[in-house]
């Protein structure tokens, strides 16, 4: 489903990925951990096509679709969706509305299924005519976004650092929610739906389930392997260590 | 020497008296006879080329939803109806007629005659405009629409208006003021005095639907008693040459209360010189003053707010934003706050920036286009909160904001 290749990438002037390579196939989802400061959100940010990330060499392909060079909304389009780490906050424009904006509904009005959908995020209804983002704390803006993923309901979804700054009741629910939305809880011949995601505390990881995890340093993948496995390691000895026990094997 | 030729006489002596602010007007540019129109017995007669610049004005021409509906052509009132027993409303001329009380008690009580050339000349000129009255407890919750409508070109359409809520009284207005595609070049000089007795509570709405070549310069002023409350909602959406106002609510009483929330799309050439004041003398009055400023092209807006506090635990602010959308277009943001005893609460913010490329991206991530995520963020930054509005009232300032949105957008 997105197929990167020998990617490089700078940011202001600077490189931030370096001969990056990443493949996930339909009904997969791979993690991604790595240090502050790595790349992550960069790579993220790459893939959604935000234009102060310049592909300098390499290509990014999304359900066969050369993507390099598409503007986000057009990559949005062909079914890709985030979960912003840090989304800004936007005066007058209410959570409601971006969440009709994600659903492609013109209409002022919020849809009854929206309404229940945010009622299981424990969002109340008037949360939903909020300014979104606007003083809203780490957890609710964690949940904010991905009540707008469930009103899009994207094919491939990224998710960036969706437990940072969210308590632990909340990290479940959420996990519970993302593994919905990315088809944990079917079969795997049946998943269709595929993902990415970005955490460097692993917290989440306890309430959903990936096939790949990788380790990025200094904007490159490290190495990759088993969530299970890496986790552990990465636990136990931490990310440079982690990456050395990769290659040794 | 009567009240009444006192006052001329002080007129005669501002004749020359430029105005403070604003661009000064040669007023001997437009004409101040001829153009006389006949009037009508329904809004509904309104010619159809005329019908949609009072729609976009807020008017409704079949005057459905309307408690009375008050028309000015050019220099003649052309209909004036009214639905509600609670409410008088007529020509100001007519109203000085038949009480005199109104010549002794109100007329240029809120605005002196003599503040500038502006004033004087409504005072000297011929002048019409409309008077609007809610008996005591009487809560007319429909809103009274008044339109001043230009449709001659360099026609000096020149307004006096008053406007009173007699103790415990409600009354809403809406105000549009349009031109007609066919004029040139226009100038509108209007007074407004505003009285809210005791308790009484007044919402003034006013849309400016003017062009290109429309000079503009309200004069308004509001004296507010204990317990009253105004809340003027004003929408300048369209092009016009030039515009200066600065309206001032006299918070006298114990408890009155003035909001004033402007919102302002300033296109082409536009100069507009715009600001909102409150004097807050009496016990614990308060004013919120909220404006929104988008300039584009190469239109230079001033948006001024100001508040004064000299009564016991009065409390005020001021919330000014701007918005630039072109690098020739230019916004000066000035908030001012006096305050003369120890027990006041003030404030001001002031925010004057472009669009922020990251709440654009944000929209496209969610799968706008770059120009629909634009118009997004634009309307969410016009998007005031209007409170204070019946609300069928409040849900058509929406729509009727909507619209002239459209219209730009
Ligand atoms: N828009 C930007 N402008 C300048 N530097 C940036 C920008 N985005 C990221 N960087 C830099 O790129 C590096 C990687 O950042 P990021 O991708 O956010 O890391 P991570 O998400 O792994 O913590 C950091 O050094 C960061 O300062
Ligand atoms: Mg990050």
């Amino acid at each position: 489903m997105l197929e990167i290749e020998n990617l490089t990438v700078e940011v202001a002037g600077k490189e931030i990925l370096r001969d990056l390579y990443l493949n996930i196939e339909r009904g997969e989802v791979h993690v991604l951990f790595g240090p502050n400061g790595c790349g992550k959100t960069t790579l993220l940010l790459t893939i959604l096509g935000f234009p102060a990330y310049k592909v300098k060499s390499g290509s990014i392909k999304f359900k066969g679709v050369d993507i390099t060079n598409l503007p986000t909304n057009e990559r949005v389009k062909l079914g890709m969706g985030v979960s912003f780490q840090h989304p800004p906050q936007i005066r007058g424009v209410t959570l409601g509305d971006m969440v009709n904006i994600a659903q492609g509904r013109s209409e002022a009005a919020i849809d009854e299924g929206v309404i229940e959908l945010a009622a299981r995020l424990n969002i109340p209804y008037e949360f939903l005519s909020r300014d979104v983002n606007l003083g809203f704390s780490g957890g609710e803006v964690k949940r904010s976004e991905i009540l707008q993923l469930m009103a899009q309901s994207p094919e491939f979804i990224m998710f960036d650092e969706p437990d940072s700054g969210v308590d632990v009741g909340n990290i479940e629910l959420i996990g519970g929610i993302m593994s919905e939305l990315l088809d944990r809880n079917k079969l795997p011949s049946k998943r269709v739906r595929a993902g990415l995601i970005i955490t460097h505390s692993g917290f989440i990881m306890r309430y959903i389930k990936a096939d790949r995890a990788h380790v990025m340093l200094e904007g490159s993948i490290a190495c990759s392997g088993m969530p299970d496995e890496i986790t552990k390691n990465i636990m136990e000895v931490g990310f440079e260590k982690c990456v050395e026990k990769c290659k040794v094997k | 020497m009567n009240k009444r030729d006192i006052i001329i006489e002080r007129a005669k002596r501002a004749r020359e008296k430029k105005a403070g602010l604003g661009d000064d007007i040669n007023l001997e540019r437009y004409n101040t006879a001829g153009s006389e129109h006949d009037a009508l017995k329904s809004l509904a007669e309104v010619p159809q080329e005329h019908k949609q610049s009072l729609l976009r004005a807020g008017i409704e021409p079949s005057e459905s939803g309307r408690s009375g509906s008050f028309l000015l052509q050019d220099r003649s009132v052309v209909f004036s109806r009214v639905k509600s027993p609670g409410l008088e409303l007529m020509s100001t001329t007519e109203a000085l007629k038949r009480h005199e009380w109104l010549a002794t008690d109100y007329l240029w009580k809120a605005i002196p005659v003599d503040m500038d050339k502006y004033t004087a000349d409504v005072e000297l000129d011929e002048t019409n405009g409309y008077f609007i009255r809610a008996k005591a407890n009487s809560k007319v919750t429909i809103p009274v629409q008044a339109c001043l409508f230009i449709t001659t070109d360099k026609t000096g359409q020149k307004v006096h208006n008053i406007i009173i809520a007699e103790e415990n009284s409600e009354l809403h207005i809406i105000t549009g003021c349009s031109v007609a595609h066919a004029v040139q070049s226009a100038l509108h000089l209007g007074v407004s005095e505003f009285y809210v007795k005791r308790g009484a509570k007044i919402t003034f709405t006013m849309i400016h639907n003017w062009s290109e070549g429309v000079e503009v310069r309200p004069r308004t002023a509001v004296v507010i008693e204990d317990d009253g409350t105004f809340i003027s909602n004003y929408i300048l959406m369209t092009p016009v040459k030039s515009l200066q106002t600065y309206p001032t609510a006299y918070c006298e009483g114990k408890n009155a209360r003035a909001n004033f929330q402007s919102i302002i799309y300033a296109s082409g050439n536009a100069r507009i010189d715009m600001g909102s004041r409150a004097v807050l003398k009496g016990e614990r009055s308060r004013a919120e003053i909220i404006s929104r400023v988008l300039a584009t092209d190469n239109a230079e807006v001033i948006a001024r707010g100001e508040v004064i506090g000299e009564g016991a635990n009065a409390s005020g602010h001021i919330e000014c934003r701007g918005l630039m959308l072109s690098d020739n277009a230019a916004i000066t943001s000035i908030p001012e706050l006096k305050a003369v005893r120890k027990d006041l609460d003030l404030s001001h913010e002031a925010a004057v920036g472009k669009i922020a490329e990251e709440a654009i991206l944000y929209l496209m991530a969610r799968g706008l286009s770059e120009e629909e995520a634009t118009s997004v963020i634009i309307r969410g930054f016009l998007n005031v909160d209007i409170t204070g509005l019946p609300e069928a009232l409040a849900r058509e300032t929406k729509k009727m904001l909507d619209m002239s949105l459209e219209k730009v957008m």
